[in-house]
């Protein structure tokens, strides 16, 4: 049971922090970034490609900054496009997923791409089962990352022109706020989160990502939809309920439905988000205007 | 000091909402702006603080001149920072933040945290009302209590000229008088002030100057004093009877409009 509860709160704090990237992005320019995926594959490449010669790290630190300058090229992309309806800039981040996607798929081949972390497939013995450390680091460092994002949204002035743009356009530009500037600061936090998220998919348990990995970062959709998009108290409440569902699901279904096969547990997710879409269709915490995209 | 020349303002592809306005404000002034519905007030703001491009509307002649600069073309964030906040109609804070959180909004264009935090303080300072209640959500206040957040929120950025669009709309008689005497001393504290108001006996109370639109032109402008006095003025906007128009706009329709301000 303990078991299960650990590897479900790990899970749930990988989804979290993929999910946050989402929502940050989205209340920063409401756009659902589709391309959310590409970006952590593109971070973790880079990281896979110089963590041998500069350590874990140093690749890890420019890795994420390559997720997070990725993701401003993509928000560059998006709004150079004449039209201003987010809804046709959401559909951009497809095609531009697929290019991105495409050249990655190119550049790593069949290869399986991996961070170096210094966790390895090492296990702790945590109340008579073992648990490995990788998910015990992105446990840790996911409720950290969310803490510090919290903090950023509540104490920080950037945090307070996000919230207002997201909410009131035409007030926060007559207060002065820069929608340019607090659209490339959230898509720098986004890409970064990305990255950040991807490491821990890479780490052990599984074995690497490789060039079809960019689709895991989808796996966090069911977590914003069931949090509402533009709530970061969303985001992590998905994560969670994602995450354990997922964790009880594998751990129950072998036992009481075997009929429904392994892979299963994975599907869980989607029809939690559907339950929640059919009572609240803008998510657990989510604002109204969701409803529009 | 602020020199509106000649302005015509369209929305979409019919409305004309301002026709060849001029306005000339003074610094130190309190300029009042009045008219009835649709009169034009709000666009005059709008094209003021450059943010008509939200209401899919612009500035299709005339000019508008700050310090001798023309602030055709500026972004909101620009005009800002040359010294001019608006504080809308509605008074648009930001429900689901904080007191406290509004008034950081409005220090957004302020870089140094130090300079920021000295507003902040200087505000709480004079408004005790947003200090009492610095951590509660905005959307909790009463109406008046958001206005003065409005203006609060607006002085955070030290302007040297407030828009004020209807600072009064909706408020109980107490809170009209408690506005006024913000106005008052906002502009005692050196800010200019152009304040838009279907409520002409507040806004000739405080103004230094007055200008009527009606229909999206200006039809008077003179001092407040004069306007107070004027006994076409009172007939229409100070509660008198109302027989006849100001002569002063020749279509038939100005009456009908001119019937519904008169407060
Ligand atoms: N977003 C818009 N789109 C189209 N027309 C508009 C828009 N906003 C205002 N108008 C039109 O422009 C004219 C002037 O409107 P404006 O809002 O400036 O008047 P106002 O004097 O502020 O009125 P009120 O006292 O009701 O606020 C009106 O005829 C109005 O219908
Ligand atoms: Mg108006």
């Amino acid at each position: 049971m303990l078991e299960t509860l650990l590897q479900g709160l790990s899970s749930s704090s990988i989804y979290a922090v993929l999910a946050l990237g989402f929502v940050v992005i989205y209340k920063g320019t409401k756009v659902v970034n589709l391309a959310h995926g590409s970006v952590m594959l593109l971070g973790v490449y880079v990281i896979s490609l110089l963590a041998p010669r500069l350590g874990f790290w140093p690749g890890a630190v420019i890795g994420i900054l390559v997720g997070a300058a990725g993701a401003v090229v993509i928000q560059f992309m998006t709004n150079a496009v004449r039209s201003k309806d987010h809804l046709v800039m959401t559909i951009m981040t497809i095609g531009i997923n697929v290019m991105i996607a495409a050249e990655l798929t190119h550049e790593i081949g069949d290869a399986t791409v991996f961070t170096g972390d210094p966790w390895g497939n090492r296990s702790l013995s945590i109340g008579g089962s073992s648990f490995p450390v990788s998910r015990l680091m992105a446990l840790i460092v996911g409720s950290v990352l969310i803490g510090v994002i919290f903090a950023i949204f509540r104490f920080t002035q950037f945090g307070v022109k996000l919230r207002a743009s997201a909410v009131d356009a035409e007030t926060s530009s007559l207060l002065g706020i820069s929608q340019r500037s607090v659209s490339i600061w959230s898509w720098v936090i986004g890409g970064g989160l990305a990255t950040v998220g991807g490491i821990f998919l890479a780490a052990f348990p599984a074995n690497g990502l490789d060039s079809g990995s960019a689709t895991l970062a989808m796996s966090a959709i069911p977590a914003i939809i069931i949090g509402g998009m533009d709530s970061a108290g969303g985001a992590v409440l998905g994560g969670l309920i994602v995450g354990c569902g997922e964790a009880v699901a594998r751990r129950l279904i072998p036992e009481l439905a075997p009929v429904l096969g392994d892979s299963f547990a994975s599907v869980v997710p989607f029809i939690l988000m559907l339950a929640v879409l059919l009572v609240r269709p803008s998510g657990l915490f989510g604002s109204k205007v969701v409803q529009r995209v | 000091m602020l020199q509106i020349t000649g302005l015509t303002v369209k929305y979409g592809v019919g409305v004309h909402a301002l026709q060849d306005a001029s306005v000339d404000v003074p610094e130190g002034a309190v300029a009042a702006v009045i008219g009835g519905n649709g009169a034009g007030k709000s666009s005059l703001m709008r094209a003021i603080s450059g943010t008509l491009g939200f209401h899919a509307g612009r500035v299709v002649e005339g000019s508008i001149t700050y310090d001798g600069r023309n602030l055709a073309g500026l972004s909101p964030q620009k005009i800002l920072r040359l010294g001019i906040a608006h504080v809308p109609e509605g008074r648009r804070i930001l429900g689901e933040m904080t007191v406290l959180e509004n008034l950081r909004a409005g220090g957004a264009i302020v870089r140094s945290t130090r300079k920021r935090v000295n507003a902040l303080q200087e505000i709480m300072d004079r408004f005790p009302i947003l200090a009492e209640r610095r951590n509660q959500r905005a959307g909790l206040l009463s109406g008046g209590e958001q206005q003065i957040l409005a203006i609060g929120r607006g002085l955070m950025s030290s302007p040297k000229v407030m828009l004020l669009d209807e600072p009064t709309l909706g408020l109980s008689p107490q809170m009209v008088e408690r506005v006024a005497d913000t106005i008052r001393e906002v502009n005692a504290s050196g800010v200019t002030v152009v304040v838009v108001e279907q409520n002409a006996a507040m806004a000739l109370g405080v103004a230094t100057d007055g200008h009527v639109i009606e229909r999206g032109r200006v039809v008077l402008s003179d001092s407040a004093a004069a306007l107070r006095d004027s006994p076409d003025v009172r007939r229409l906007f100070l509660g008198g009877d109302v027989d006849e128009g100001l002569g002063l706009d020749a279509a038939p329709a100005s009456l009908a409009t001119l019937t519904r301000w008169s407060a």
